[in-house]
């Protein structure tokens, strides 16, 4: 009886355990296919908020601060009022800063950073340009350090020279290696689980046929 | 036994279903009762929640039971919370969230300063802007000189503020005080300053009602804060129509500390062969300069600065001499400058900052005077004046925060400062020790007020005098971009070198006492700002009947300033307008009268665009100032500086060209001082004998200035593409 009984409450208690973690890859499953297919403003805030609720119930999983992060510094590169840019690249860092802290020296990461720091440039090109494009390059190649495989690197290397004019040192003619290669890597990148970081290869494509023409 | 366990598991059962799910909806609104969207709907420590639609509804299911808390979140604003036993009825939540408190919708002391600074938002100028106005050729003062408050003063240097005389605005590097910011003074031509702008990350120029931690300056300060480490090292090199430069900035691999440095060759030689100028130059203005800064972290919070610079230069020139008809005055002058200045600031333990400068400058000037003999032969009878003024200064300040915006900064300073002139025989020095305490406090009531009090006390042993200084701001915020100032405080400054000199201690401080008001309207895309001052000056010195402090004088004013980033695209301006109403009776003025140096309208109008396809920058300034007095000596004692010049008028243009050169960032830089050629008069000057008369005018009508500016930035990305 009394065996029963402590085989009743390990099996109580380790439902909810596993019950946990299949609900966490469930929630993390369903919205990451959410993010994948959108590019609407009030969707992302959405999904930033889901990630986040799960990033705070979980305290100790990188990715849900990490997708809320990357939610969070797509809407600063979609924002048009300018006055809202900052507090999103601010609170892409602070996403980002957290999921740095559970899992450090990551190269998804680092990515991430990179594209807030570049969305905060268009508020004001002249003076933020040189800052901001400093600290995006610099993010991007300690992503590139962290891992040379990683596609996301050559992609958004990419990306940011094909919007910079040739004036300053971008181009479709300097995007077009950056974006091969990219799209070379994702072609053989796996993801370690069905909801760690992969996006960006069709969007890659697009940007390197137009790259080419 | 069994029945107790059958007991448990279906209370089990019974809390994890049998009450199923919780239904929680609402509206969130801000205090204003106005709907948010896209807040963070959520139970605490659960999955379960939702965002905000529209219209600021939402409505979610929950499995969480028992006693929760429900939150709104949002970036920005306030969480709001509510605590809830969820058991299945239906649980209407209705959050109101409030702006959370930051450092952006703060109230700052704003009366009688503009601030140029990346650091906070709204400020009135970028550090770009000092770089890029039109007709100011990158001089840091030139650039202020388009806001209110500012004279336009082309004959002599210095920022003339407020019915202030140059000497009456100081510079502060780093918080230390800089002795001789602009290159020697030639006669009747204004000097430039001689620090790059590229130093600066922040720059304040204060027409008034100043901070305790600064003094020495009657009227205004221009307070430069240095850059921290560079973002990466990089190299530039520059050529332009008047010389040379190069420079290199290093960061450590670790990025926590960083040298650099600039060397500078300017020679007018080839510059002056191709436009005319008034004077016949004998040595035409060469200038080597060169700085070396180092920059180290020594802890998360802690930053050792340090900044060194040296100039020699030389120039010569002969004109019409007034006083000799038919003969030449010739003027030289070599000038070498060394300035150097370290400083610490640091956090000690959560509460306290601590700031400590050390700085040192000295300048030389040998100047020749005289004539020559009707035939361009110089080589007798000219006057030689030696001039140095060295001055050590040490600087140490405590800065202790209280609750979450207010602190209190005290410290004192030391300055060591030797002058010493010499006019052919006559040759005589004094050392003056200066030391002053300052504390002050920034007070935050709400977030919404602030009150700055502090007091400076300051003695000098030359004078062997001391003073007392109260100070006073507040700044009341009444909507999210609407502000309300008001200034007040007392500025002590010691007399003019030459004056001291053979005076001594018979004569004392001369002050100032400010009261100012102002308005402003902040938001991203402009400024609005009024200000009205009225300043009073007593113990002014005066040098007839005698020597003595009995001078007196006031100022007032009001000033418009506005600035539009938005209407037009890719267009940026401002319009700056002072009226100045002064009085002085001062050195040999026989009673208060207007002085030469104040004019009563100025307005200014700067203009910027942007060509995004051509890659190009236009910039525009056109500055008005009516005519100023000046002394005809022809005149009876009650006509003294009753003579007005004609109205200033000046159009000047820049134009600059961005691309890349072989990887490099490079600037092409166009720019043209009074494009509509105006008449420029400053005033006049009259013979000893008063018979005949001079206007004082630019060296030449126009400037013309063409340069290249390169920027080669170490970047691994950069290798990277050359790689592929």
């Amino acid at each position: 009886m009394k065996k029963l009984l402590l085989a009743s409450v390990i099996l109580l208690s380790g439902i909810p355990v596993l019950a946990q973690s299949a609900r966490y890859q469930a929630a993390m499953e369903k919205n990451v296919a959410i993010l994948n297919g959108t590019a609407n403003m009030d969707t992302l805030q959405m999904l930033s908020n889901n990630f986040e609720r799960i990033a705070e119930t979980e305290q100790n999983q990188w990715l849900p601060y990490y997708y809320a992060s990357y939610c969070q510094s797509m809407m600063a590169f979609m924002e048009t009022d300018m006055t809202r840019v900052d507090g999103l690249a601010d609170q892409a860092d602070q996403l980002a800063a957290k999921a740095d802290s559970l899992a450090p020296n990551n190269s998804e990461i680092y990515c991430i950073k990179s594209m807030a720091a570049s969305a905060r440039i268009k508020v004001d090109p002249m003076s933020r340009g040189q800052q901001y494009g400093t600290i995006s390059g610099q993010d991007l190649q300690t992503a590139e350090t962290l891992d040379p495989t990683n596609p996301r690197v050559y992609f958004l290397e990419g990306e940011g020279k094909f919007y910079t004019p040739a004036n300053y040192g971008g181009g479709k003619a300097v995007a077009k290696p950056l974006l091969e290669k990219a799209v070379a890597l994702y072609g053989t990148f796996k993801p370690k689980t069905d909801i760690d970081p992969n996006w960006g290869a069709a969007y890659t494509k697009m940007l390197l046929a137009q790259a080419s023409q | 036994m069994k029945r107790s366990f059958t007991f448990l598991l279906c209370s089990l059962i019974i809390f994890n279903g049998v009450w199923g799910q919780t239904r929680v909806s609402g509206k969130v609104t801000d205090p204003s009762h106005h709907a948010l969207q896209g807040v963070n709907i959520a139970v605490r420590g659960s999955y379960d929640g939702t965002t905000s639609g529209p219209d600021g509804t939402f409505s979610f299911t929950t499995t969480e039971k028992g006693p929760q808390v429900l939150q709104a979140s949002m970036a920005g604003l306030k969480t709001d919370t509510m605590n809830v036993t969820l058991n299945g009825s239906l649980v209407d939540f209705q959050p109101v969230m409030v702006k959370a408190f930051n450092q952006l919708n703060l109230v700052t002391i704003s009366a009688g300063s503009f601030e140029a600074s990346d650091e906070h938002q709204n400020t009135i100028l970028k550090p770009l802007d000092i770089v890029t106005t039109a007709g100011a050729n990158a001089d840091v003062v030139s650039a202020l000189k388009t806001l209110p408050g500012a004279q336009q003063i082309g004959e002599n240097a210095g920022l003339f503020v407020r019915g202030g005389t140059g000497s009456e605005t100081q510079t502060f590097i780093d918080g230390m005080l800089v002795n001789d910011p602009y290159f020697s003074s030639v006669p009747d031509i204004a000097q430039r300053g001689r620090f790059s702008p590229f130093l600066f990350k922040g720059t304040v120029f204060s027409s008034g009602g100043y901070s305790a931690q600064y003094g020495e300056g009657l009227s205004g300060a221009i307070i430069l804060e240095s850059q921290d480490l560079p973002e990466r090292s990089s190299s530039t090199l520059s050529v332009s129509s008047v010389g040379l430069g190069v420079g290199q900035e290093e960061l450590s691999k670790s990025k926590t500390s960083s040298y650099g440095f600039d060397l500078n060759y300017t020679n007018l030689l080839p510059y002056y062969a191709v436009s005319k100028q008034r004077e016949d130059f004998t040595q035409k203005p060469v200038f080597w300069n060169g700085d070396f800064n180092f920059r180290i972290m020594t802890s998360k919070t802690g930053m050792l600065k340090f900044y060194g610079y040296g100039n020699y230069s030389k120039l010569g020139f002969l004109g019409p001499s007034l006083n000799y008809p038919g003969k030449q005055d010739l003027f030289s002058l070599i000038n070498y400058n060394v300035y150097g200045n370290l400083t610490y600031t640091g956090l000690l333990g959560s509460h306290w900052k601590l700031y400590a400068g050390l700085s040192y400058s000295d300048n030389i000037d040998k100047i020749q005077l005289g004539q020559d003999n009707g035939a361009g032969d110089t080589t007798i009878d000219l006057n030689q004046v030696d001039n140095r003024d060295a001055l050590g200064q040490g600087k140490v300040m405590m800065t202790r925060y209280v609750g979450r915006f207010s602190s209190i900064r005290f410290g004192a300073e030391y300055h060591d400062a030797f002058n010493r002139y010499g006019y052919d025989l006559y040759d005589t020095n004094y050392i003056d020790h200066y030391a002053a305490a300052f504390a002050e406090g920034d007070f935050y009531l709400t977030t919404r007020f602030v009150a700055r009090i502090g007091a400076r006390s300051e003695y000098s042993s030359l004078l062997r005098k001391g003073n007392l200084a109260p100070r006073l701001s507040v700044a009341y915020k009444v909507g999210e971009k609407d502000q309300f100032s008001l200034a007040y405080g007392q500025f002590y400054e010691r007399p003019d070198t030459l004056l001291w000199l053979g005076y001594g201690h018979s004569l004392g401080f001369a002050r100032a006492t400010h009261y100012i008001a102002s308005f402003q309207r902040v938001s991203d895309d402009y400024t609005f700002r009024f200000e009205l001052f009225y300043k009073n000056y007593d113990h002014l010195v005066t040098t007839v009947p005698d020597t003595s402090n009995g001078g007196s004088g006031f100022a007032r004013g009001a000033e418009i300033f506005w600035r539009d980033r938005k209407t037009f695209r890719n267009v940026d301006y401002w319009i700056s307008y002072s009226y100045l109403d002064t009085r002085r009776k001062w050195i040999n003025y026989p009673f208060a009268v207007q002085p030469d140096f104040a004019a009563t309208n100025t307005l200014t109008v700067v203009y910027k665009q942007f060509f995004p396809k051509l890659f190009t920058n236009l910039g525009l300034t056109y500055t008005f100032a009516s005519g100023r007095p000046y002394y005809n000596p022809n005149l009876p004692v009650s006509g003294f500086m009753s003579s007005r010049t004609i109205p200033y008028n000046s159009l000047g243009l820049s134009a600059s060209y961005l691309t890349t050169i072989h990887k490099a960032f490079t600037v092409f830089v166009l720019s043209v001082t009074n494009v509509l050629n105006s008449n420029q008069v400053y005033g006049y000057v009259y013979s000893n004998d008063k018979a005949r008369s001079m206007a004082i005018v630019p060296p030449a009508n126009s400037f013309i200035f063409v340069g290249m500016f390169m920027s080669f930035g170490v970047n691994r990305s950069q290798e990277v593409i050359d790689s592929q």
